[in-house]
């Protein structure tokens, strides 16, 4: 593990050097860390970020200068009280067998063409056929790598590999709310009205972000999602 | 109990002290791009530090007050008029019903932040009063100020030193109402990839000048200059990051994130720009032209203490005076 500072408010722990190795070993460490981060109330830390490898910590300098004075060790002061927080995962062992693992939730995806118009480029780069994407896209299971980007972005890992396609060259200015999209290895869900360059294969009707709710999005970092196919009818129907 | 916006401007949006907790969701900080500066305004008008006040860039607003208010801005140098009346930054003045506020375009600098007594009257939405611009959520309605909006204010406690008194002869301190400056020079602490730059690049981004490209807005100042060149294309994976980061795309192009920048990112980090200094670069505009050097973390740190402990002394003496 290592603790490095972005800028003066902030420092990333890094807990995995890489992810694609062990992408669900390496998400429950990171979730586990940023678990233990958030009970252990870090006097001046404000908020945490959970994304792949690492945990963003953003903090007040100043509360934690008035709680201990010296300006020379801000840094090295938080990076401390991280580490202890931070038990090994060895002596939690029997503990977190206790508890459940991650929830699973079923996302519902319409992959008509109409709303997957990138599926023909994903089929000619796959050599697979459209109903073969949909079908292996829709009885894969996920997990939420990360959030980020835009508000309620859910970054999804798990995708076939046989899935992989490139993001287009340009991206578009434009992508409609509730698009469904693979970008490299990954597979994601566009929250909101907004740019990108992932190939779009559908969309769901539900609502993946909202301001009103609180947590605001509806899957957090590290749960487990399934897509499940419906019909344009039933997009329709269970449109938010 | 409204202000009515006769002409919006170019952007202006209600911000606070922007918002925190939601940064696992994705959720950006938002706020205004100098916090200190409203802060300032915001204290000098008798309000809480962290009211919502509006965010104004290039200039161009023009409020009619339907109730008294007190009111007073800092940030980048404009010509703002009570009327026929000239209101300087950082001084305090005192609105009756009926007066129009009106904002020029900016001589130099970028934005600036309206404080008016009793702050501005919009929906809490996951913590704060910001205006998400990109995400369409929070402030007024989510979306930037439009000409005949009419923006509700909050109560506010009258101060005998200040109403009726015009605009006050006195002002905040300068470097603080007036932060923008020619050609200014950001201080940076190191960034997690810095090492991952060879000496011929660290000397370019240090010893060159940088100039302000236009498609730079909130989320980041987006700089042409000499070619940053990076030893790896390795992609990294995406980690946080944070408003101050400045980081090198492909293009070798860097970019200076500001308050509505995503959470995470995975371009090279070169450096950070320290806290007290993104005030300064809220001001950067097309155009402009910016040099970096490098500080400590511990200097951020100190720095950062010291205009804290000089802002706490500011909140003292503006109390007395108002006792």
């Amino acid at each position: 593990m290592e603790i490095v500072p972005l800028g003066d408010s902030g420092l990333i722990v890094r807990v995995r050097e890489r992810f694609e190795d062990a992408p669900g070993e390496t998400l429950d460490e990171v979730l586990r860390v940023f678990q233990l981060l958030q009970r252990a109330v870090i006097p001046g830390v404000i908020e945490l970020a959970p994304a792949y490898t690492s945990v963003g910590v953003f903090f007040d300098p100043i509360a934690i200068l008035k709680s201990n004075g010296a300006a020379d060790g801000v840094f090295d002061e938080l990076a401390t009280r991280i580490r202890s927080a931070i038990i090994p995962a060895s002596k939690l062992h029997r503990r977190r067998r206790a508890t459940r693992g991650p929830r699973l939730i079923e996302i519902p995806v319409c992959y008509d063409p109409e709303f997957g118009i990138d599926l023909d480029r994903v089929a000619e780069h796959t050599k697979l056929s459209e109903r073969e994407i949909v079908d292996l896209h829709s009885t894969s299971e996920y997990r939420v790598a990360c959030i980020g980007f835009v508000p309620g972005f859910t970054f999804l890992a798990g995708l076939p590999r046989n899935l992989a396609t490139p993001r287009r060259d340009v991206p578009r200015k434009e992508i409609p709310p509730g698009s469904v999209g693979i970008g490299g290895a990954q597979t994601g869900i566009y929250p909101l009205r907004s740019p990108g360059g992932w190939n779009l294969i559908g969309r769901t009707p539900l609502k993946l972000f909202d301001a009103t709710k609180d947590p605001p999005t509806l899957v957090s970092p590290g749960d487990r999602v399934r897509f499940r196919a419906i019909t344009r009818e039933e997009f329709e129907s269970l449109k938010q | 109990m409204t202000a009515i916006v006769q002409r919006a401007g170019f952007l202006t949006s209600v911000q606070d002290l922007g918002r925190t907790g939601f940064r696992q969701f994705g959720v950006s900080t938002s706020g205004a791009l100098d916090s200190f500066a409203l802060r300032v305004a915001n204290l000098l008008v008798g309000n809480d530090e962290g009211a919502a006040g509006l965010e104004i860039t290039l200039g161009g607003l023009q409020l009619r007050f339907e109730h008294e208010r007190i009111v007073a801005w800092c940030g980048g140098e404009f010509d703002v008029q009570i009327g026929s009346r000239a209101l300087p930054p950082g001084h305090v003045a005192y609105l009756q019903a009926g007066d129009e506020l009106k904002f020029g375009r900016a001589q130099i600098g970028c934005r600036c932040w309206l404080a008016i007594s009793g702050g501005i009257d919009v929906p809490v939405i996951l913590g704060s009063r910001s205006t998400d611009v990109r995400a369409n959520f929070g402030g007024f309605e989510g979306r930037a100020l439009r000409d005949g909006d009419q923006l509700s204010l909050r109560e506010f406690r009258r101060s005998p030193t200040v109403t009726t008194a015009g605009i006050s002869s006195w002002a905040g301190p300068h470097d603080w109402v007036s932060p923008a400056k020619q050609c200014p020079n950001l201080r940076f602490v190191r960034g997690v990839d810095w090492s991952r730059f060879d000496d011929v690049t660290i000397q370019q981004f240090t010893n060159h000048e940088f100039t302000v490209s236009s498609d730079s807005d909130r989320m980041g100042v987006r700089l042409d200059g000499p070619e940053l060149k990076r030893q790896d294309e390795t992609d990294l994976i995406s980690e946080a990051v944070a408003p101050g980061t400045i980081q090198v795309p492909p293009s070798g192009k860097p970019i200076l994130l500001l308050g509505d920048c995503q959470t995470i990112g995975g371009y090279q980090k070169i450096a950070h720009v320290i806290t007290v200094d993104l005030g300064i670069a809220a001001q950067l505009r097309a155009g402009d032209r910016v040099c970096f050097s490098e500080v400590s973390l511990q200097d951020a740190h100190r720095l950062l203490m010291e205009r804290e402990r000089d802002l706490e002394r500011f909140r003292i003496g503006l109390s007395l005076q108002r006792a």
